[in-house]
């Protein structure tokens, strides 16, 4: 769990964040998101100490973060930025063995954590585990960020716009791979983006800021449904919110499931249970479809879709 | 080990034209007929060589120590404060010329090897200094960011990432240094240091252009040798550290 209580950053005169409060629960992806200038990376980089916050208080756990050991504190923080920060230098499997190699961890251990993370990153440790980071594209040295930001399984991840100088469709799919990964270790993280979609997909809680405040904290539907000022809903963008509701909630929600799972027609065409509503809508459309089958991981048809449902009760 | 070839042959040269110098004499009463003497025997070219060489070695080896750590104290945050003021000096004191630098220290040192010692430390600093400077200035602010945002220390920073990415840069500033100081250090034969310019000097002084030759020859050799050393040096570094070049 992380706290921020009454946490202030000054630069000079100019006031980057302003007396804000933020508690992160463990395990949630709590997301800043702002426009930029508005202290949500200050926010970040004081949680780890690589800024020094100037008034209040920060607890990791229940603990003052200024009276730990700053190098200490940031071993326990699994840390991404954008620019990936790999050292050149090294190999991609040395890049993900750093923070192991700091603790000293038997080298037998740190490959066999190396060659763990790469497989749950979809790196295949064969090909790349000896590349230099030049030779990679910017999709998988991200990937390898977010490895070696893993590799000591903190409890806690810092993300710093991780994905934003990656292509859309490269961002999202490391957006996906993101949730797989987060179903999986349940890290507590905090991620900061200044794309509005990102946060919504990603969070558990967002909280949206602007010049070095919080100017509400809550849920993605929350968000969308209550914004608290004008900002928030010029932010989520008002005339959008239903379809961006839509696609906060599975097909599996609304679907009028079968009594059993059957076997698909051959060809049949259709959507898996954890895609989301706006996809669902789309595929009506497309399609021209009234209904729409859905199937599971399995392949099985579980259900249909239907689209009077979708536009009741789908926003 | 083909790298390291070019620099054994030309030092190989070097040694074995210093001990055998005296067998060019038909060359160069060729060059010089008007003298009885052509071949410089003042002093044994093997010694001038060692010497000329022990006092680029110690100044290089002492303006290395100085120079990378000014440059890492620079660019240190508690050093901050002084990096224009030292990348001023480092570009400033390239411009003031050795001989400048002679005979100031001369009256404050004597005459000897200490003022050319004195002058090539100062003057090798320089271009060490300036790649240094350089170099960790270059490295992307991104890797020293997630290097201390995963819990690096700033000295693990420096040792592991720094130093490896900016060395490539200062060995190219040694390099240069070596090879200016090689051709400044035989100035210190007109301030009675005893060096591979001690020919050149008395060769001038005498119209003898055999000694102008065989002094300036074995200097270039000398120049010739380090530097492809260096070179080879530098292939290697990137062998170790620069890996994706090689590739």
């Amino acid at each position: 769990m992380i706290e921020l209580k009454h946490v202030t950053r000054r630069f000079g005169p100019t006031v980057a964040v302003d007396n804000i409060n933020l508690t992160i629960e463990t395990g949630e992806v709590c997301v800043l998101v702002g426009s930029s200038g508005c202290g949500k990376s200050t926010t970040l980089r004081m949680i780890n100490r690589l800024l020094p916050h100037s008034e209040g208080e920060i607890l990791v756990d229940g603990e003052d973060i200024t009276t730990m050991n700053a190098e200490q504190l940031r071993l326990n923080m699994g840390y991404v930025i954008q620019g990936t920060g790999l050292f050149p230098h090294w190999t991609v499997a040395r890049n993900i063995a750093m923070v192991p190699q700091l603790l000293k961890w038997p080298r037998d251990r740190i490959d066999a954590r190396v060659h763990e993370l790469m497989t749950l990153l979809d790196l295949d440790p064969a090909t790349h585990a000896n590349k230099y980071p030049q030779q990679l594209s910017g999709g998988q040295a991200q990937r390898v960020g977010v490895a070696r930001a893993l590799a000591a399984d903190p409890n806690i991840l810092l993300m710093d716009e991780p994905f934003g100088a990656l292509d859309a469709i490269t961002r999202e799919n490391l957006q996906l791979e993101m949730l797989r990964i987060q179903k999986q270790v349940r890290k507590t993280t905090v991620f900061v983006t200044h794309d509005i979609d990102e946060a919504l997909k990603l969070a558990t809680r967002i909280a949206v800021m602007d010049q070095g405040r919080i100017i509400q904290h809550d849920t993605p539907e929350n968000i969308l449904r209550r914004p608290a000022s004008e900002f928030v809903e010029n932010l989520v963008g008002k005339q959008d919110r239903g379809l961006k509701l839509m696609s906060l909630r599975p097909v599996r929600q609304l679907m009028q499931a079968h009594p059993a799972p059957k076997r698909p027609e051959p060809g049949a065409e259709g959507l898996k249970e954890e895609d989301n509503l706006r996809l669902a809508l789309s595929v009506m459309l497309w399609q021209g479809a009234e209904q729409v089958p859905v199937f599971n991981a399995r392949g099985e048809e579980t259900g249909v879709i239907t689209r009077e449902r979708l536009i009741q009760e789908g926003a | 080990m083909r790298l390291w070839l070019p620099p054994v042959l030309l030092a190989v040269l070097l040694c074995g034209l210093s001990a055998g110098m005296p067998a060019l004499e038909p060359l160069f009463h060729w060059v010089q007929p008007d003298k009885q003497q052509v071949i410089y025997e003042r002093e044994s070219f093997l010694f001038l060589l060692q010497n000329h060489l022990l006092l680029v070695l110690i100044s290089a080896a002492v303006g290395t120590l100085v120079a990378v750590a000014g440059g890492i104290f620079a660019t240190r945050p508690s050093g901050r404060d002084f990096l224009p003021l030292v990348s001023q000096v480092a570009s400033i004191g390239q411009t003031f010329p050795p001989v400048a630098v002679l005979a100031l220290a001369v009256p404050v040192l004597g005459f000897g090897e200490a003022p050319i010692l004195v002058a090539l430390m100062l003057y090798g600093l320089l271009p060490i200094l300036r790649n240094t400077l350089a170099g960790l200035e270059g490295i992307s602010p991104a890797v020293k960011e997630a290097a201390r945002g995963m819990g690096m220390s700033p000295l693990q920073v420096l040792v592991r990432a720094e130093l490896p990415l900016a060395g490539r840069v200062i060995l190219a500033g040694i390099r240069t240094s070596v090879t200016i100081n090689i051709a400044t250090a035989a100035i210190g034969s007109t301030i009675g240091a005893r060096t591979l310019g001690d020919p050149v000097i008395a060769g001038l002084v005498n119209g003898n252009t055999a000694y102008v030759l065989q002094g300036a020859i074995l200097i270039g050799l000398l120049a010739l040798a380090t530097d492809s050393l260096f070179e080879a040096l530098e292939r290697t570094w990137d062998r170790r550290f620069s890996p994706q070049v090689a590739v």
